[in-house]
């Protein structure tokens, strides 16, 4: 009921409680990117480079963090295909002579510290 | 062997030099043979708040460049023989506090002294991080405001990672959060972050919360750490916290909107 009369009147929010909830969208993004290894921009180019000799993605389309769920600290690789074209192979035949089977599950959420794209 | 206390902000203004003296005089009443450093290289404020800017001779750089002995530099409070104030210099150059030179006249400090209170510049550049560099417990002085929050989060996370005791694997740093200028009246009319907003977002352990308060102008208008003067909101708010700062368990009370008072109206002080 709160969060509908919020969404209705967002002007009946008091601005404190904005402050905190911007705040803490803002600090989880950036802990997550200061305790990032140092070697992730390099991690992320070169998945990048071999990713694309398969399918033809932007920059974008791939995301690579570091993060942690309950103890364990977790490498994660996300590489969103929706739109991505296959590349043709090289006699001029295309890599999928049939569109590729609809996934036959359901992607997981996000993890929490994964901004959306 | 004295302890080392960082205050420290990211943010400027938030109140580190207030707290810094606040601090050190608390200490000091308490008995602690207190200094106070002033690490803000360049401005030099703290010998205005403490009062004694009239006594500067010698500073940290001379010290640290060998112009001049400690004991020549360390100027001892009138109101209380267990308090030194350790002034800066004016100098431009910002690089002149070299870290080699900082250990060496902490060491010195550490045989004399029960706590060495550093009082930062704002910034997370080489000033504000040779001042935390060496601490054994950082006092993140905040407003509850979203940029001095953010700025504060930022802080923390050079203390896990750049302090000497991250460097070298040693036991963390200390952390405590200090919240200054608060308003409850406008935390209950939903303005302001309320305490348990900012003790959630950074999550550290709470050291005080500091009233906005008439009293903090009116003390450094004096020269006057504000836990000198009696009976004061803010003072009372800083008691508190050294209270906590060594060890001691106290509820935390927070201070009710200042109202002027007939007397003070009338003659125009407090
Ligand atoms: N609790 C308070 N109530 C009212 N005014 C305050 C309070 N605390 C600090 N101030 C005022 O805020 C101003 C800035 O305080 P101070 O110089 O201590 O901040 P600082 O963090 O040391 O600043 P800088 O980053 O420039 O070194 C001063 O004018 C001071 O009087
Ligand atoms: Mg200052």
């Amino acid at each position: 009921m709160r969060r509908l009369l919020d969404f209705l009147f967002p002007e009946r929010r008091n601005s404190a409680g904005i402050a905190k909830d911007r705040l803490k969208i803002v600090l989880a993004h950036e802990r997550t990117s200061r305790d990032a290894p140092d070697f992730l921009p390099a991690l992320q180019k070169d998945l990048l480079d071999v990713v694309s000799r398969y399918i033809e993605i932007r920059d974008d389309m791939l995301r690579v963090n570091v993060g942690k769920a309950g103890d364990t600290s977790l490498l994660e690789i996300n590489v969103e295909i929706a739109g991505a074209q296959p590349k043709p192979v090289k006699n001029g035949a295309a890599a999928h002579p049939k569109p590729p089977p609809a996934p036959r599950f359901e992607p997981e959420p996000a993890a929490p510290w994964v901004k959306p794209g | 062997m004295a302890k080392i206390i960082v205050l420290t902000s990211g943010k400027g203004g938030v109140g580190k030099t207030t707290s810094a003296a606040a601090i050190a005089a608390g200490l000091a009443l308490r008995g602690k043979r207190t200094v106070v450093i002033d690490f803000d290289v360049g401005l030099r404020n703290l010998d205005l708040v403490m009062g004694c800017e009239r006594r500067v001779v010698f500073d940290f750089i001379n010290v640290i460049n060998g112009d001049a002995k400690l004991n020549q530099a360390l100027i001892k409070d009138k109101r209380n023989d267990n308090l030194y104030i350790f002034p800066t210099s004016q100098t431009r150059d910002k690089e002149a506090l070299r870290r080699d030179g900082v250990e060496r006249v902490l060491e010195e400090l550490k045989d004399n002294f029960d706590y060495i209170v550093c009082d930062s510049p704002a910034g997370i550049e080489t000033g504000a991080i040779t001042a935390l560099y060496f601490a054994d417990s950082a006092v993140i002085v905040t407003n509850p405001e979203v940029s001095s929050v953010r700025d504060s989060d930022r802080i923390i996370g050079i203390l896990a990672s750049k302090s000497r005791r991250a460097e070298n694997n040693l036991e963390p740093v200390e952390v405590h959060l200090l919240l200054t200028r608060y308003s409850l009246e406008r935390v209950k009319k939903g303005e302001m972050l309320s305490v348990a907003d900012v003790k959630e977002i950074l999550s550290i352990p709470l050291l005080g919360v500091i009233p906005e308060s008439e009293s903090v102008l009116r003390a450094s208008n004096t020269g006057t750490p504000v836990v000198f003067n009696k009976d004061n909101p803010a003072g009372r708010a800083y008691l508190d916290a050294v209270a906590r700062l060594v060890g001691e368990q106290r509820e935390m009370r927070l201070a009710q909107p200042e109202r002027r008072s007939i007397f003070r109206t009338l003659f125009g002080r407090a």
